[in-house]
């Protein structure tokens, strides 16, 4: 057992959004925790989305722009009474400038239990091609 | 006229009659802060899962957020008016020469114990997970049901 599982959860409330641009929807925006890190061909992005269906789910990378929004509709209103609430809930948004440049043709997203994983492979640019000559 | 003001006081369950006030007061406190959206939320117990209850005629409804958590990998349990919960939230190591950037998301075990205001039906308590929200209801025992009352008229 290592140190890290050992370690109880705390509990943590979502930071929301802060952005100068307006929301045209009502609710809350919030950020989603995230893990990166790399490898030697690959940006792997890890974020928890709890509640988040895949097709809600916009990822948009753009000029070395990764954007990760959630269009989620807002629940319609049920006869259930609230008695606790703990959490709130809303859609993510998160925003971050990428240093490598990235083959845009594999990105691979996944979504899985409220967990998104997002690989994105580094362009090879350093690796030697070798090109075929054919004999006509 | 005061059958009216009988039949819109609002239900405080288990919350104290200040419980109003004291939000009230949070949330000015909070607006002072500059923070007002954090302040939508309870007080929370700061027990992770934090958790939103809810309530209709016949259930209780507890929900949390628990991304990457596998239903199996839960443990619950009910006794007469309390609900229990506990797990661990693994992350998989990654291959050994990735180099984080960000390292947010947290792993850890957690257990919670939380009272509810009235006696449940713990045959019939249902809990699934779906896109890493759990859900589970339960049924209010028969007692604590509200019961219609017909009025014949005499």
């Amino acid at each position: 057992m290592t140190e890290s599982e050992k370690k109880a959860l705390q509990a943590k409330e979502k930071t929301e959004v802060m952005s100068n641009a307006e929301a045209t929807k009502p609710g809350p925006v919030f950020t989603p925790a995230v893990d990166i890190f790399e490898t030697d061909n690959a940006l792997i992005l890890l974020a928890d989305l709890p509640g988040v269906k895949a097709e809600d789910l916009t990822i948009d990378l753009k000029e070395g722009v990764l954007a990760l929004s959630t269009q989620m509709e807002i629940p319609e209103a049920t006869d259930e009474v609230g008695i606790l609430r703990e959490y709130q809930t809303g859609n993510y948004y998160r925003k971050f400038n990428l240093s490598d440049v990235i083959d845009q043709s594999r990105i691979e997203a996944k979504l899985k239990d409220g967990v998104l994983r997002l690989t994105l492979p580094k362009v090879e640019a350093a690796a030697p091609r070798k090109i075929e000559v054919k004999a006509a | 006229m005061i059958f009216r003001r009988v039949n819109t006081w609002p239900t405080w369950h288990w919350r104290n009659q200040w419980g109003e006030m004291d939000r009230l007061r949070r949330e000015l406190n909070a607006l002072i802060d500059g923070s007002y959206g954090n302040s939508m939320t309870e007080p929370s117990a700061g027990v992770f899962p934090l958790m939103n209850v809810t309530e209709d005629a016949n259930n209780f409804y507890i929900r949390a957020e628990l991304p990457g958590i596998k239903a199996e990998e839960l443990d619950i349990s009910v006794t007469g008016d309390s609900f229990s919960i506990s797990g661990e939230r693994k992350i998989p190591e990654e291959q050994a020469d990735s180099k984080y950037h960000r390292r947010e998301r947290e792993s850890g075990s957690f257990s919670r114990i939380l009272n509810l205001p009235s006696q449940i039906d713990t045959g019939k308590v249902e809990a699934g997970t779906s896109d890493g929200i759990l859900k589970v209801t339960l049924p209010k025992s028969e007692a604590a049901k509200p019961k219609q009352i017909s009025v014949s008229g005499a």
